[in-house]
């Protein structure tokens, strides 16, 4: 079962990589929670554009989590060791907490299925958009067009005009 | 038309690229005048046939026995396999010119053989 449109998103509690506690949803006027990790490409094309719309839409109240569900034992690329050495070795491209799901309980409760795969919530934690960043994960000008045009309806009070798109990328990788 | 090269497509349904990489090979091998026929689409099903394989990701492409991008000391593994493409971009398929140029040296190899 997935998160549907409209529905209160569950609630989440994760570690970051420098072992602090985040919390969503927690009254921002808009959380995007994206489902990535650092072994897929499709993750790692749309990686910079996601940066990019978090840092763009910080300053709007937007708050970014970018969550590794992936298991680490038979995917050790996306270990949490993994996840710590990238983010130290990308300074200046995480303006998000990279957040470790390591029960896997979160992404089962958002029903995402791939990395990554985006969930825009608003202020009242409800799910207003599903999807993929943009409509193209080779071609960077295509700038998460379909995340920032759902913050803005989202920022805005409005309904966002098109809340799903097929998410596109690697399975996520469920434990056996 | 060259004949013989042996071309093969080597994929896991776990990834979506597949019929992206598929495409575009079959662009790659019109344009460099390989025959359709001399591609071999191979399933990769587990963990098992990926180590049989030598199977570093999907896609793998290989022409005669050649992958088309050097996997380097990549453990066999079902993932999407990383590409970077020739202007640095990460992506889940290999670089159109990579194909190309894996192709065309096949085909002048095999034009050299004939000739000695």
């Amino acid at each position: 079962m997935s998160l549907g449109i409209g529905e209160r998103a569950p609630r989440l509690e994760l570690l970051d990589t420098s072992g602090r506690s985040h919390v969503a949803p927690s009254g921002d006027p808009a959380t995007v929670v994206v489902f990535t990790c650092n072994h897929c490409p499709y993750a790692l094309a749309w990686h910079g554009r996601l940066a990019a719309v978090a840092r763009d839409y910080a300053p709007r109240g937007v708050r970014m989590l970018a969550v590794n569900s992936n298991d680490a034992e038979r995917y050790p690329a996306d270990s949490p060791a993994a996840m710590v050495e990238r983010v130290a070795r990308e300074p200046g491209s995480w303006p998000m907490p990279y957040l470790h799901d390591a029960s896997q309980e979160v992404a089962r409760a958002f029903g995402a299925r791939t990395t990554p795969d985006v969930f825009v919530l608003d202020a009242d934690g409800r799910l207003a958009y599903r999807g993929a960043p943009d409509d193209d994960f080779d071609d960077p000008a295509r700038d998460a067009a379909w995340l920032r045009a759902a913050l803005d309806s989202v920022l805005a009070g409005e309904p966002v005009a098109r809340p799903r798109t097929e998410s596109v990328g690697c399975s996520i990788k469920w434990r056996p | 038309m060259v004949s013989m090269t042996l071309v093969e497509l080597l994929y896991w349904r776990g990834c979506p690229s597949y019929p992206a990489a598929l495409a575009e090979l079959r662009a790659a091998m019109a344009e460099v005048g390989v025959d359709p026929g001399s591609l071999e689409q191979i399933e990769v099903h587990d963990e098992r046939e990926a180590a049989q394989q030598r199977f570093p990701g999907s896609p793998t492409i290989r022409v005669d026995g050649r992958d088309v991008v050097d996997a380097g000391d990549a453990e066999p593994a079902l993932n999407c396999r990383i590409y970077r493409r020739r202007d640095d971009r990460i992506s889940p398929l290999p670089d159109p010119d990579d194909l190309r140029d894996a192709l065309r040296r096949a085909v002048a190899s095999r034009a050299g053989d004939r000739a000695v």
